[in-house]
């Protein structure tokens, strides 16, 4: 899966609830239609970003895993 | 988000564990970074999470004074529930949480605060301990009683009380 995204969040090292409390600040900055990409390495995220995208009503796109880290892409509705 | 059906979560948090406490924040903020309206209640024992570092030993009879003189409060001198050992097995879960770069519980407050979960302290027990507004850390800005507790949670679908 090859995505672009509009915008990247590093939240390499950090554990819930950061990277869902930092994508939706960031959602909030970006346009509709617009991508983000976040990179996390705890693995909650796998679960954590589609629920957290079906709450808020922004499409979860998918996820690529290399290694521990964990991309994920949401785009924001 | 226009569903008709309910939504929001409200959290009442009793104690004053530093364990319990960071568990609560961590449900608020991430219910809050989800869209939904969040609330706060402390009550008893959880009002020394909100209470200031600085706060002065309350007020009114000597036994009030004597209880805020014993636990002064605040979110840097709250206790594990388990393994506190004197202080030191607390001193060392704050020292973990930092390695793994976690948010410290005042960390989790602020962040609360900007993400706009209502914070709402409870004024019975206020009154039970000596505590007066001035006592609380400013994100703290309602002050009420369980009926607005209630109608708060009423009007969620998720009500926890930790």
């Amino acid at each position: 899966m090859v995505m672009k995204a509009d915008r990247t969040l590093d939240c390499v090292g950090l554990y819930c609830p950061m990277p869902i409390v930092k994508t939706s600040q960031a959602m909030m900055e970006m346009q509709p239609g617009e991508v983000l990409e976040v990179i996390a390495d705890d693995r909650g995220i796998k679960s954590d970003m589609p629920a957290w995208a079906s709450k808020t009503g922004n499409e979860f796109l998918g996820l690529k895993e290399d290694g521990d880290e964990i991309r994920v892409y949401v785009r924001k509705k | 988000m226009a569903e008709e059906r309910k939504r929001g979560v409200t959290i009442v948090l009793f104690s004053g564990d530093l364990d319990r406490a960071l568990a609560a924040f961590n449900i608020a903020n991430t219910a809050a970074a989800m869209g939904l309206p969040v609330t706060m209640f402390f009550t008893f024992w959880g009002l020394g999470v909100i209470k200031k570092e600085e706060g002065r030993v309350g007020s009114g009879s000597w036994m009030k004074r004597a209880m805020n003189l014993i636990d002064r409060g605040g979110a840097k001198r709250l206790k594990l529930s388990r393994m506190n050992m004197g202080g030191v097995g607390t001193a060392m879960m704050k020292k973990l949480m930092a390695e793994h770069r976690m948010p410290s519980l005042g960390e989790m407050i602020a962040m609360a605060d900007q993400l706009g979960v209502r914070m709402l302290a409870c004024t019975t027990s206020m009154a039970l301990m000596g505590l007066t507004e001035k006592d609380f850390i400013p994100q703290v800005r309602e002050f009420a009683g369980a009926a607005t507790y209630v109608s708060n949670a009423l009007d969620s679908e998720v009500n926890l009380f930790i």
